[in-house]
């Protein structure tokens, strides 16, 4: 049978999901053609806003590229407009002369920013902000000019003068209203929005109605009906949106704001349906990326006819994305006669918070400054939970059993679980379900989420429990090393060291691994525990990730950065004159003072590495390294009034003894003199604190993705006791921690108690400080090694050119 | 078609990228642990990583910059990214290393 022939308009969000969402139906039910007026295909529009922000790039927001349509044998027509339908014929054609017959024909046309009809406002320099071009309008102008006034102080508005402030503009904000964000939120909470975003540096001309835009050319400025005026090189307006209905009016499709659907998403005319911010259903016009999603899908199920599930309409909730500003809301949410509502306002921390009842069901709310109750209470709005019988306040509070059970099951589908690739719980528990996935590297590997900093990995652990539910318990969550073997770190020590193993190539080779040469996570941890377990083995540079095996840390343009060596974080004025003179020398574009209290040169070029550190002759910093990074001291007794140990000495000591040695991850330590804890030993790996007559020392604390508190190991009374402990903790850290997880991590694994009870043997501390001398024993100067190898420098540093 | 010598095979470290520069073309040069010499764009579809100092394995390359794997047969890169970079043919003969533009 031949396949019917389905013609979608509209290459944005909403059509090209409810596409997927049909292929993942069905593959072959369609021959698919896509027509959109972009260029582009389908991005990202939400994320427009961070674009202008800085936060990503008009790259990152493309959520199908064309080879997913190639993939999909999807017909693409971009840069080209439908301009007519002829529901008869069941034809449309487009403004290119194209004639494309359908069997079903979805609209998507999505809505138009709606312009102010005031007169200037086609001059240069005016432009709305919705689709790609106008971002870039925006950032171009941003280079150009200085002043900016937006029209309109509503979501999207506030979106585009964070953005335009970001970049570099003066920013005046309109709004005809004497609240900002109406349509989202309350008198108070819009209140402290306005005080938020002035300290942000945005001026807000409230209760202004703009008359016209002045200039002669271009846009100068923006006049008021009250006569008043506002200097604008850059007029945004962002006044509303206006569903697209043009074609659908034209094409004899019945419309009213939107087009209109029923529950099915069908339009009035057979075959023809509409999704989106075009769509009007049950009266309602949805502009929010949850509804569209939600229809895309009924109407993918019915075209398909393999479903009968019917849209009824979605309650809507919204965030802010500004930057440093945490707003939510949801549903009904202004007093009204009939309702009765539950307020929180904490003028101290800017804090408001308010619940709207009706009939013991919540119905709606607002919060400001601390939205983390946000979702919860959006499922109780979404599934008309009844509060009869609880204290109406005590619903602000979240009940402790609730959470304790599940935070992930409050969550909605769409509220994004890894920030960094924009997954949404949705897509997990889709593919967990769809994929049967069961561990958190399948779930990485398939859907991206937890792959860049790996701060959501314990919701996704979570939602994997709660997604397959008693199945997990049973699945057992052995940890392999990575997808090339299925056996875990211990299985592969035990082998290592029973089959006399030697090298990386040699293990995989002989475990049987499924990737013969292994992948970029298995390697580097392999060539890690090879060096644990025999110190002699040499580094092997085809397996060590582009740092380590450079010695220096590559940056986004592929230069490097250099940090030399400052134990302790003391220098000399000797060597503040030789970085300078290599800076110089090399002009430097960037010279930055680490956290770790170190000088860093950025940019410097691959192959002028070799020369730099010959020329400034120190030791490497190791800044790049999985290993003792810095000690990082304050002060201390020699100067400071509070000082009650000699902290830049017994760092420098601790930084000379265990530089150069290799860890599972990076080691961070610190020495204060005293509890004020200058060098802020509570989030170092090891941190000493100095106290009259001995030292605190604390470990496993983190000051980076998984912020911790270091935990307090003991209290010992001399520099010497200090430095034992210090070796034998590193030991036995080295020993028992996975590559790449930090002391955090691995004191949570082990236990505190544990690895007391290990250090505090008095034999088995020994023995583990005994180990780390014979490792320490065998390390070298990675800088010198380098510029003193010919054949290194060939290899690594030199590029070919022709 | 232009073909151009651009290194003696000996030169190239083996499982490890090299940097090549032919006019305007930035090439991550690579030999495999099979022998073969791969040559690709040298900048990784995701954010322009270097693609040249990144981990091989086998016929693909991981990019330094935020681990996509990338085909230097296809220059694909592998699922889930979605992206792929241009491939250069390379010619061997008598120890020489040859580019075809």
């Amino acid at each position: 049978m031949e396949k019917k022939k389905l013609v979608l308009i509209g290459n944005g969000m909403a059509g090209v999901r409810c596409i997927e969402e049909i292929l993942k139906i069905d593959t072959e039910a369609f021959d698919i053609t896509i027509f959109g007026s972009e260029p582009h295909p389908n991005y990202n529009r939400i994320l427009l806003s961070t674009v202008l922000q800085g936060d990503t790039s008009i790259e990152d927001i493309t959520l199908n590229d064309r080879t997913w349509y190639e993939k999909n044998n999807i017909t693409l027509y971009t840069g080209e407009t439908v301009i007519s339908i002829d529901s008869e014929q069941k034809s449309i054609y487009t403004n290119l002369g194209r004639e494309v017959a359908y069997d079903r024909l979805i609209l998507a046309t999505g809505s138009k920013p709606f312009m102010l009809p005031v007169p200037g406002a086609d001059k240069e320099g005016v432009t709305a902000f919705r689709d790609i071009k106008d971002c870039e309008t925006m950032i171009d102008a941003a280079q150009n000019y200085k002043k900016a006034v937006v029209i309109g102080g509503g979501l999207l508005g506030l979106e585009a003068a964070r953005g335009l402030i970001n970049l570099g503009m003066q920013v005046d904000v309109v709004h005809l209203g004497s609240q900002l964000m109406d349509r989202q939120l309350d008198g108070t909470a819009a209140a402290l929005l306005k005080k938020e975003l002035e300290q942000q540096g945005m001026n807000f001309l409230m209760e202004k109605q703009t008359a016209e835009i002045i200039g002669e050319k271009r846009a100068e400025g923006v006049r008021f009906s009250d006569g008043s005026m506002a200097k604008a090189d850059l007029v945004v307006m962002a006044v509303g949106i206006r569903p697209n209905v043009q074609l659908a009016k034209d094409g004899g499709i019945p419309v009213n704001r939107g087009i209109l659907v029923n529950d099915y998403l069908e339009t009035e005319v057979g075959d023809i349906y509409a999704v989106g911010e075009c769509a009007e259903h049950r009266e309602m016009v949805y502009g929010l990326v949850a509804p569209l999603y939600a229809q895309g899908k009924v109407l993918a199920e019915h075209i398909t006819e393999t479903g009968t599930s019917q849209y009824e309409g979605s309650v809507i909730s919204t965030q802010l994305k500004v930057s440093g500003v945490d707003v939510f809301s949801a549903g009904h949410f202004m007093d009204e006669e009939h309702t009765k509502s539950v307020k929180i306002y904490d003028e101290v921390e800017g804090v408001y918070k308010k619940i709207v009842f009706q009939d013991n069901r919540v119905i709606g709310a607002v919060m400001f400054g601390e939205i983390q109750d946000g979702p919860r209470i959006f499922k109780m709005i979404l599934e008309k939970q009844d509060v009869t019988g609880i204290p109406k306040i005590a619903v602000m509070a979240a009940p402790v059993e609730e959470t304790a059970e599940s935070v992930v099951a409050s969550m909605t589908e769409s509220e994004v679980v890894c920030g960094c690739n924009g997954v949404t719980k949705g897509a997990i528990c889709d593919a967990i379900v769809n994929q049967g996935l069961t561990t958190l590297d399948e779930v990485r590997d398939c859907t991206n989420a937890s792959r860049s900093c790996g701060g959501c990995k314990p919701v996704v652990s979570e939602l994997l429990e709660y997604t397959l539910g008693d199945d997990f318990k049973y699945i057992e969550q052995k940890e392999a090393i990575c997808s090339c073997t299925s056996l875990s770190r211990e299985e592969v020590l035990e082998e290592i060291k029973s089959k006399n193993l030697k090298f990386v190539k040699e293990v995989m080779h002989v475990l049987d691994w499924k990737e013969k040469e292994g992948c970029s996570k298995c390697r580097p941890a392999l060539n890690y525990y090879l060096g644990m377990m025999n110190p002699q083995h040499e580094d092997e540079a085809a397996s060590k990730f582009v740092n380590e095996r450079m010695h220096a840390n590559i940056q986004k343009d592929g230069t490097y950065s250099v940090v030399p060596r400052m134990y302790g974080g003391v220098t000399t004025a000797e060597d503040l004159r030789k970085i300078a003179n290599v800076a110089e020398a090399y002009n430097v574009p960037m010279i930055k003072l680490t956290g770790g209290q170190r000088i860093d040169l950025l940019g410097i070029k691959k192959e002028d590495l070799p020369n730099v550190w010959a020329e400034l002759d120190m030791p490497s910093g190791y800044a790049y390294g999985k290993t003792l990074r810095t000690v990082k001291t304050c002060v201390g007794e020699q100067f400071c009034r509070f000082g009650t140990q000699d902290s830049t000495s017994l760092g420098i000591e601790l930084e000379k003894k265990f530089e150069r040695l290799n860890t599972p991850h990076k080691v961070k330590m610190s020495v204060s003199a005293c509890p004020r804890n200058c060098a802020e030993s509570g989030i170092k790996d090891f941190g000493i604190v100095g106290v009259d007559g001995g030292f605190e020392l604390y470990v496993g604390g983190n000051g980076g993705t998984h912020l911790r508190a270091g935990d307090l190991l003991c209290t010992v009374q001399t520099k010497e006791e200090v430095i034992t402990m210090a070796a034998a903790f590193l030991q036995f850290y080295r020993e028992t921690a996975h590559y790449l997880e930090r002391t955090s991590k691995w004191v949570e694994r082990m236990g505190l108690e544990y690895v007391r009870e290990v250090l505090f043997d008095e034999e088995s501390r020994s023995q583990l400080a005994g180990r780390i001398e014979e490792a320490l024993s065998y390390t070298k100067e990675p800088w010198k090694e380098i510029i003193k190898n010919k054949e290194t420098k060939e290899k690594l540093f030199e590029s070919l050119s022709v | 078609m232009n073909r151009i010598e651009v290194a003696k095979l000996s030169k190239l470290p083996e499982k490890l990228g090299m940097s090549l520069k032919v006019g305007e073309h930035d090439i991550a040069l690579f030999k495999l642990s099979n022998g073969k010499i791969k040559a690709v764009e040298n900048r990784c579809p995701h954010k322009g990583g270097v693609l040249a100092q990144g981990m091989v394995s086998g016929e693909y390359v991981f990019c330094p910059m935020h681990d996509w794997k990338i085909c230097t047969e296809s220059g694909e890169a592998q699922g889930p990214d979605t992206g792929c970079v241009k491939t250069y043919k390379v010619e061997v003969q008598e120890e020489k290393v040859y580019l075809c533009l």
